[in-house]
């Protein structure tokens, strides 16, 4: 700073009594709303800047945070609690424990726009338990799991359909078949739609588990080693 | 700090000790000037409550606010031994959040509170979720349960981390008396440090009686947080640039530059570069307000002529503030014109609200001295500053006094003002008063402001007042500017306050309405006044009396001098039950979701 002097009053135009005889009864005197100059500029719902023109509401897309906390009871809560209170939408959130036995990983799809998707990272950065937040790469390895209970009638077939999803057959008795279906969210959603020319009697699947190709990690983990 | 017990002949104490002459531990003290090794040698852990009691001490804390009750017990009965902290016990746990908050505002350190489980802490809970929305540094102490019993709807037992998960930075469950304490201290730390916030533990019966002899360690935060403080050199370069190049240059400083103490250099920094300087609401006091370049406070109820520069800015620098709605209107004409610079501490706070052009995350006061170090040159803005000048001018903060009408309130905010200290802390309750206590009162120091803004907390005034008592110079005042119905909201924490013996002027602008529901449905409800008339109010010169403090009732413009002198000059709690105008409107208002640059003057406007 170029000058030592702190700044303290220096007009007097706040400093006096604001009491006046020609003020208004009930209100302010100065120009009204209308005659006040107003600049033209707009900015959309994200406070984002725009040209009145060309407003396009934002796009939204789905991805996948890969999230690692502290293997802890509560961290789920504080997790789920903050998508509910911040109203993002969240597709499925998947948790289990890691290589370490102290963190947890959490996975977790959300459909938002740009900001969302940035602000809901932050917002899980901001949890204490929190370790890391990574946003995956679109190519990422991404896998579901369903379970898919159908009645017995053509275990043949069913065996069929599963072979054509690389699913097998998990149990099977006189009534039922349940098949295990593995693969990415199209692939699992594919085959149950398959699985719908059988009577279906119960489906059960989990979220979208994911990891990262290659040698990049996943959710930053150097960050918990020391 | 005013008003604080004196410790006890500690020398004395230490000395019996030393002969072996003392004879009960309980006579042993604790001051506040003890390391924590001395602390530990004479009054060494046994139990968990006492090291959550000495992870206080260690912390520093030297106040707390709260209300009895059993699952707390042995916390209070390990703070019997303790004379570093000065413990208040107010009359309703809400009171004793609201006052921890207050003294962490006043003091820049985190006023602790406790309360018992179940009822205790759910009526912690209004005073913890309005310093969670005011960034304000909290720590609170709850009373549970054994852990055994958790989980069976055991008496007054309430899931209080679960209640209290959304509406703290972080909360502890503290079941284990060998690291109780090191988890207060933690949260201790925790609550101050990076963007600061309310933090909570719960601490079970099992943990703070069970034995334990470890000593906690030092407050620290979790090895996980670490806020940055400094902005990246490109980031600073880049806002740097966009600031030498604006023509209409505006400050806008939010609570993050009294919270980070970086008053004096975002002061300096206006100063040096001629950049007017407009603040929201929690910021008041961190530029003077009657400095040529202070534009008092923007948003719904700011002056016009900060909406003004708001409206037309090219360049908003806005430092430690979180664009509330209350002080953005609608986001669409929100500083339409301007590339925005935001700092803050907090990333999640950049572009949440409205889009940081420049994001420069880091402390307040060193990021502006990033920014200044990189300015080659100050932007050129006299005519900006003389634009804005002109606004002043354009938008007078005026009001008429006619002798035909009962008297105005902002007068008797401005009498006040005028009857007390530059550095007279003020607090407020919610509604039409906390405004012109606002607009009316010349600030010119920081954390001398003490208000809900986040929440908007009525009954805050009188326990704040408390809270900041206790956190004062002894020569400061501290003044309680309230509404009837914000003051009988939390009224019965005058008891405390002559209890204490505290000396704070409480003037409550008595509009026999909750005014600004009124004023609302004036503007917006066709003048229906459902459930805003208070056709009878108690008369509170005389209930102040009944409490024991000091009461005065003013109806004419020719007693609120002599009022005020005596309240003022009593050295005890005193009420001063001002009968305002009831019909007065607070003005200038920008309607919900509206441009702010279109603030009505007058109701016809709206
Ligand atoms: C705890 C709480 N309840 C309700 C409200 C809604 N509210 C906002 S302002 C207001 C009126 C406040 O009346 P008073 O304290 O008398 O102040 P005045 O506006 O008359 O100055 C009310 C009811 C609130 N802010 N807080």
């Amino acid at each position: 700073m170029s000058s030592d002097e702190t700044p303290a009053s220096g007009g007097e135009s706040l400093d006096a009594p604001r009491q006046s005889d020609d003020a208004p009864r009930n209100g302010l005197s100065g120009p009204a709303p209308e005659e006040r100059p107003h600049p033209t500029g707009r900015r959309n719902s994200q406070g984002i800047r725009i040209d009145p023109e060309v407003e396009a509401e934002p796009k939204t897309r789905r991805t996948v945070l890969s999230t690692l906390v502290d293997h802890e009871p509560g961290v789920l809560a504080a997790v789920s609690g903050l998508f509910r209170r911040r109203q993002f939408n969240i597709e499925s959130l998947t948790v289990g424990p890691t290589e370490d036995d102290d963190y947890a990983r959490m996975t977790i799809v959300i459909e938002e726009s740009d900001p969302g998707i940035e602000q809901a990272k932050k917002q899980l950065e901001k949890l204490v338990p929190v370790i890391a937040v990574t946003e995956l790469d679109p190519d990422a390895i991404r896998r579901e799991l369903a379970l898919i209970k159908v009645d017995a009638e053509h275990p043949d077939k069913v065996q069929a359909v599963a072979e054509m999803y690389d699913g097998k057959a998990v149990d099977a008795c006189s009534e039922t078949v349940t098949v295990e279906i593995t693969g990415s969210r199209q692939k699992v959603e594919t085959a149950v739609e398959a699985f719908e020319r059988f009577e279906i009697r119960e489906i059960v699947r989990t979220g979208t588990t994911a990891l990262e190709r290659g040698a990049r990690e996943t959710a930053d983990s150097t960050l918990a080693d020391d | 700090m005013s008003e604080r017990a004196t410790p006890e002949a500690t020398d004395e104490s230490s000395a019996e000790q030393a002969d072996g002459t003392a004879d009960a531990p309980t006579e042993t003290t604790a001051t506040a000037d003890q390391t924590p090794e001395e602390r530990a040698a004479d009054r060494p852990v046994t139990t968990g409550a006492e090291s959550v009691i000495r992870a206080l001490e260690n912390a520093g804390a030297e106040a707390a606010f709260g209300v009895q009750g059993g699952a707390i017990m042995p916390v209070y009965d390990a703070l019997y031994h303790s004379d570093s902290i000065r413990h208040v016990t107010m009359a309703h746990e809400q009171g004793a959040a609201h006052a921890a908050d207050a003294y962490g505002v006043v003091a820049g350190v985190p006023g602790v509170c406790l309360a018992t489980s179940g009822p205790g802490a759910t009526n912690l809970v209004t005073g913890i979720a309005d310093a969670d929305m005011d960034s304000d540094a909290m720590l609170a102490l709850t009373g549970q349960v054994p852990s055994d019993m958790v989980g069976s709807d055991a008496f007054q037992e309430t899931d209080t981390t679960g209640v209290t998960a959304p509406i703290t930075k972080h909360n502890y469950f503290a079941d284990d008396p060998d690291t109780a304490g090191d988890m207060v201290g933690e949260a201790f730390a925790l609550s101050e440090a990076g963007r600061p916030g309310p933090t909570l533990v719960d601490l079970p019966k099992n943990a703070t009686l069970g034995e334990t002899d470890r000593e906690p360690g030092p407050a620290t935060t979790p090895k996980n947080y670490n806020p940055e403080t400094e902005a990246t050199a490109e980031a600073v370069d880049a806002a740097a640039r966009a600031i030498e190049s604006a023509d209409k240059p505006l400050l806008l400083f939010g609570g993050g530059v009294v919270k980070g103490d970086a008053t004096e250099t975002a002061r300096q920094f206006a100063v040096d570069h001629g950049i007017p300087v407009a603040t929201t609401m929690p910021a008041i006091g961190s530029m003077p307000e009657d400095h040529d370049l202070c534009l008092s406070w923007a948003g719904m109820h700011g002056t016009g002529y900060a909406n003004m520069a708001i409206t037309h800015t090219d360049c908003l620098i806005a430092v430690g503030c979180r664009f509330d709605d209350r002080l953005t209107g609608g986001v669409d004409t929100f500083a339409p014109e301007a590339e925005v610079v935001h700092v803050d501490i907090d990333p999640a706070e950049i572009s949440k609200n409205v889009h940081a052009d420049y994001p420069l995350i880091g402390d307040a006061g060193t990021v502006l001295e990033q920014v200044d170090a990189e300015l080659a040159h100050s932007p050129d803005a006299t005519e900006w500053r003389e634009q804005c000048r002109q606004w002043k001018e354009d938008y007078p903060m005026d009001y008429a006094t006619p002798e035909d009408e009962p008297l105005k309130p902002q007068f008797v905010v401005e009498c006040l003002d005028a009857a007390t200290g530059d550095d007279a802390i003020v607090t407020t309750g919610v509604g039409q008063h906390q405004m012109w206590a606002g607009q009316y009162w010349t600030f010119r120091e920081p954390r001398t402001w003490v208000s809900s803004h986040g929440l908007g907390t009525m009954g805050y005034g009188l326990p704040a007042a408390i809270g900041a008592r206790l956190a004062a110079d002894d020569d400061q005042e501290v003044v309680c500017i309230d509404g009837d119905g914000s003051f009988l909201m939390t009224m019965q924490e005058l008891s405390v306050a002559v209890r204490e013996e505290l000396d704070i002027t409480v003037a409550v602008l008595n509009n026999e309405y909750i005014g600004m529901v009124r004023q609302w449905q004036d503007a917006f409800f066709e003048r229906r006044r459902m459930a805003a008339e208070y056709n009878w109010v108690p008369e509170f010169d005389k209930l102040a009396e009944a409490f024991g403090a000091r009461g005065w009732r003013v109806d004419e413009y020719d007693q609120v001098a002599d009022a005020i002198e005596e309240a003022v000059a009593y050295d005890g709690p005193s009420v001063i039950d001002f009968h305002v105008d009831p019909e007065t409107n607070v003005y200038p208002m920008v309607a919900s979701g509206g441009a702010n640059g279109q603030f009505a003057l007058t109701e016809d406007q709206l």
